[in-house]
């Protein structure tokens, strides 16, 4: 078994080393036909590969380090220098069981999860008849209707979520409307709940809902539901048979845009949740700005890339697959 | 069978309402004499005269200005190239990697994006003693994350489009960069404009990136509001709320009115 295992490996170096020398070959190939080209190339290549890849290369290393208060900078390097030039490689995998040890980090990655799916579910149930309202509308209304929703995504999420504060607080809007109408007789406690992080998130991310949808449902055959009705169906069954099914890809696009940024959201949770509305988001913030422990910053990082935005790269990329395949047959 | 029930009507009406109810009591309390941010107390606009002598708002509001267009000028730049590169070059070695590269910034969270910045820029300042902690810092994490908005909306102006007419350029002997500057960049201008103002909107808009890599002294204005923020609500931020909002609706309206009349005349001409 062991000679087997190191054939499988010989052979797959074997396989890297020659796809590296083809890879070679093809860039200089690419540099004695198009010369022009890989200046073009290489301007985006560069700058993404400073500023995106070898910025995490740097914070997983950071994450192998002890944090040194108050010295700058705030970690241990990765190297120790011997008076005599020998260098000895000092990592810890310190951060990465503290993660596992203190059920904060499980709290808040749960937490995040649980925000962002109730969320999301919360997005398309008001999303879905404002896309479909859109999609089924004149051209003229259609234009101004999405015009509509548009408009407050270009404007500061921020500002939005500050203004959220002003609609849900002790004596804000609901709460005045509410006694005004005689539902209630103290004001309810919206603001630091819960319910104020998924309000905040749906009015954040609802037009990253209604976008997709409304591209699908837009093209949608109608006539459909007019045979449907013509052989008997009801509305409701109608829709859920025929408009739903045929908008999934739309949900889908839409969930997706919704559900990713909403895990890692920090200012959402921050200004309108409660202190035990911990997410990740928040406490690598902690870590960073109050506990100033740099290192643990870079651990929960690094658990957030593996365990949230691997993931959904992986599901796009499936996702995509399978519709191109769907566009081919 | 009624097409458009009145459950849908209602059901829209109630979505929209939920849009801007929360910024439309924003504005008209930044209008309200009282400073109790709940009880109307008479039309004034005494906040906005307070916000005009604050030297720290000012001072941030033009840190953001300048942090904003100078990241979403050179955004563009690289966004174009990049979008040029995906959807005109074809196949070549590392298109995989630079189709991750300026899409994996798109579903990174903030709070990754500024603390993975942040450290390369404190590595690289040990290293080669550049860049100081600042307004630099934040241009420089601001176009890395913007450029990749411009990236596909470029990329994806250049897809719809036809290439005939570069093609023929190219037939009729001129060289690439002679078709780029002459054909293809005024063909993609809206879709740069476009960009451009995105690109600018979301910089002057960031609280995250820029406050991992910010220095002292550096506030910009979204962070001056956050830590204002969380004091509580008050007259003075409705006023300075209502004005980037109306700043960057105006901004946003004569940008989709210019793209709206270019597309008409494309297809007039077409």
């Amino acid at each position: 078994m062991n000679t087997r295992q190191a054939v499988g490996i010989g052979g797959l170096w074997d396989q890297v080393v020659r796809n590296l020398f083809r890879w070679f070959g093809a860039i200089g190939q690419e540099f004695r036909t198009h010369r022009g080209r890989i200046f073009v190339i290489a301007i985006p290549m560069l700058w993404l590969g400073l500023f995106f890849l070898v910025p995490f290369v740097i914070v997983m290393k950071i994450s192998l380090a002890t944090p040194l208060f108050g010295q700058t900078p705030p970690y241990s390097p990765l190297f120790d220098h011997a008076e005599d030039g020998a260098l000895t490689l000092r990592i810890t995998w310190a951060n990465y069981a503290a993660l596992l040890k203190d059920s904060l980090y499980l709290k808040a990655y749960l937490n995040s999860l649980l925000f962002a799916s109730v969320s999301t579910t919360l997005t398309l149930l008001i999303g879905y008849p404002i896309a479909y309202g859109i999609a089924r509308a004149t051209p003229v209304w259609r234009m101004m209707l999405l015009v509509g929703v548009i408009l407050p995504f270009w404007t500061s999420s921020l500002l939005r979520t500050y203004a959220m504060i002003g609609i849900l607080k002790t004596n804000g809007l609901i709460n005045q409307f509410l006694l005004w109408l005689g539902v209630i007789d103290q004001p309810l406690d919206l603001l630091y709940t819960n319910l104020a992080v998924y309000i905040g998130i749906v009015y954040n991310y609802l037009p990253f809902m209604i976008l997709p949808l409304t591209a699908n449902l837009m093209r949608m055959d109608f006539t459909l539901l007019e045979a449907a009705a013509d052989l008997g169906a009801r509305p409701w069954r109608a829709f859920l048979q025929i408009t739903l099914p045929l908008s999934l890809p739309g949900i889908i696009a839409g969930a997706m845009l919704v559900f990713i940024p909403a895990v890692g959201e920090f200012v959402i949770p921050d200004i309108l949740g409660g202190p035990d509305a911990i997410t990740i988001g928040r406490v690598l913030w902690t870590e960073f700005f109050t506990n100033r422990d740099w290192p643990l910053a870079s651990g929960v990082a690094v658990a957030m890339l593996l365990l949230i935005v691997i993931p959904t790269l992986i599901f796009e990329y499936v996702e995509n697959r399978s519709q191109g395949k769907g566009k081919g047959a | 069978m009624n097409r458009r029930p009145w459950q849908l009507y209602t059901a829209m009406a109630f979505g929209y309402a939920f849009l801007y109810i929360p910024i439309a009591s924003l504005i008209i309390y930044s209008f309200n004499k009282s400073r109790l941010v709940t009880v109307w107390g008479g039309f004034s606009t005494a906040w906005y005269g307070r916000l005009f002598d604050n030297a720290q708002i000012l001072s941030a509001a033009w840190r953001s200005f300048l942090i904003a267009s100078g990241s979403a000028t050179l955004a563009v730049v690289i966004g174009t190239a990049a979008g040029l590169t995906l959807a005109r070059f074809g196949r070549f070695p590392g298109r995989g990697l630079l189709s991750l590269m300026s899409s994996a910034p798109l579903v990174m969270p903030e709070v990754m994006l500024g603390l993975s910045a942040l450290l390369l820029f404190v590595s690289m300042q040990e290293l080669i003693g550049w860049p100081t902690r600042g307004m630099s810092t934040i241009t420089l994490a601001h176009v890395t994350f913007t450029a990749c908005y411009v990236t596909v909306v470029v990329r994806s102006r250049l897809t719809m489009m036809d290439d005939s007419l570069e093609e023929a350029a190219m037939d009729l002997g001129a060289r690439p960069w002679k078709v780029f500057f002459l054909i293809t960049l005024p063909l993609i201008a809206p879709a740069l404009l476009a960009g451009w103002l995105l690109a600018f909107t979301l910089s002057l808009d960031d609280l995250v990136v820029a406050s991992f890599t910010s220095g002292p002294g550096a506030s910009t204005l979204p962070m001056l509001i956050y830590s204002k923020v969380k004091l509580g609500v008050t007259p003075e931020i409705n006023a300075l709320a209502t004005l980037v909002v109306t700043l960057v609706m105006i901004l946003v309206s004569i940008a989709g009115i210019l793209l709206h009349r270019q597309q008409k005349q494309q297809q007039r001409g077409a």
